[in-house]
């Protein structure tokens, strides 16, 4: 699984291509809190676009940096996830907590919204 | 198409989980499943072999993992991954959403959960110190291509 992380403002977007499991998600969940604590990023965009197979391990990765993400009082979104990986995500409930849209740019500009509402 | 029986045996490092899931997925292949019933079988044996893994050799990376599948004629396939590890203390608490006996390590214990959705039939047996028995049972849709 590859990783590539783009910066705007104090949002950090997780682009991941390849397939999420106990494996790459081990090596995943240290590179993007590395890349969140340099940046000094305080919100995350995961963009799954490009992910063609996840399990379990996913939403423990996801929990895992919604937990740090919150810590910080950051918001977290979620986008491009294929309908399986939806089921998945699902079933632990993941999309009660954490929004999802389609487009990695509809994503931001729902984080910046919710940004500029805070400092009014 | 005869009956057919592959087995194939490794090392549990994580990462013959993808291997695992690849030769799932080339098993099944000449039944022309459709990529909802591959992507359902290579997600559960990715779970019950991540399991063996993590649990039953407490991601040591020693000891080995069976994977044995087995098709018939009419597209029912069987998959069973054998370890021979731990053993599971309690299966019912642990075939049970969210359970996890590790849970500092961003474990969702959602395995169990995900493999009984994503399969036909879910057989979980186990002894303690012996190793644990998973056998997943997919009944594929191949009506339509007979």
């Amino acid at each position: 699984m590859q990783i590539e992380f783009e910066m705007s403002d104090d949002i950090i977007t997780a682009i991941l291509t390849g397939e999420l499991d106990h494996h790459s998600a081990l090596s995943i969940r240290e590179d993007i809190d590395h890349a969140m604590q340099v940046y000094r990023a305080k919100n995350l965009i995961l963009d799954f676009s490009s992910v063609s197979f996840a399990d379990s391990s996913g939403i423990g990765m996801i929990m895992g940096r919604y937990k740090k993400v919150k810590e910080k009082d950051g918001c977290m979104m979620l986008c491009g996830c294929s309908v399986y990986m939806k089921r998945i995500f699902e079933m632990a409930g993941i999309f009660t907590i954490i929004e999802e849209t389609e487009e990695r740019g509809e994503a931001m500009r729902q984080l910046k919204e919710r940004g500029e509402e805070n400092e009014r | 198409m005869k009956d057919n029986v592959v087995t194939v045996e490794f090392i549990a490092i994580a990462e013959n989980e993808r291997f695992a899931r690849m030769v799932a997925a080339a098993f099944v292949v000449p039944f022309d499943p459709t990529v909802e019933e591959i992507t359902e079988i290579k997600t559960a044996v990715s779970e019950a072999v991540s399991n063996s893994v993590i649990h039953a050799y407490n991601s040591s990376g020693e000891g080995t993992i069976k994977l044995e599948m087995r098709s018939t004629e009419k597209g029912t396939i069987t998959i069973i991954v054998e370890d021979y590890g731990i053993g599971i203390d309690d299966i019912e608490a642990a075939r049970a959403p969210m359970f996890t006996t590790s849970a500092l390590e961003e474990r969702s214990g959602m395995g169990f959960t995900i493999m009984e959705s994503f399969t036909d039939k879910l057989i979980v047996e186990s002894e303690k110190e012996k190793g644990t028995r998973v056998t997943l049972v997919k009944m594929l849709d191949i009506s339509c291509g007979l």
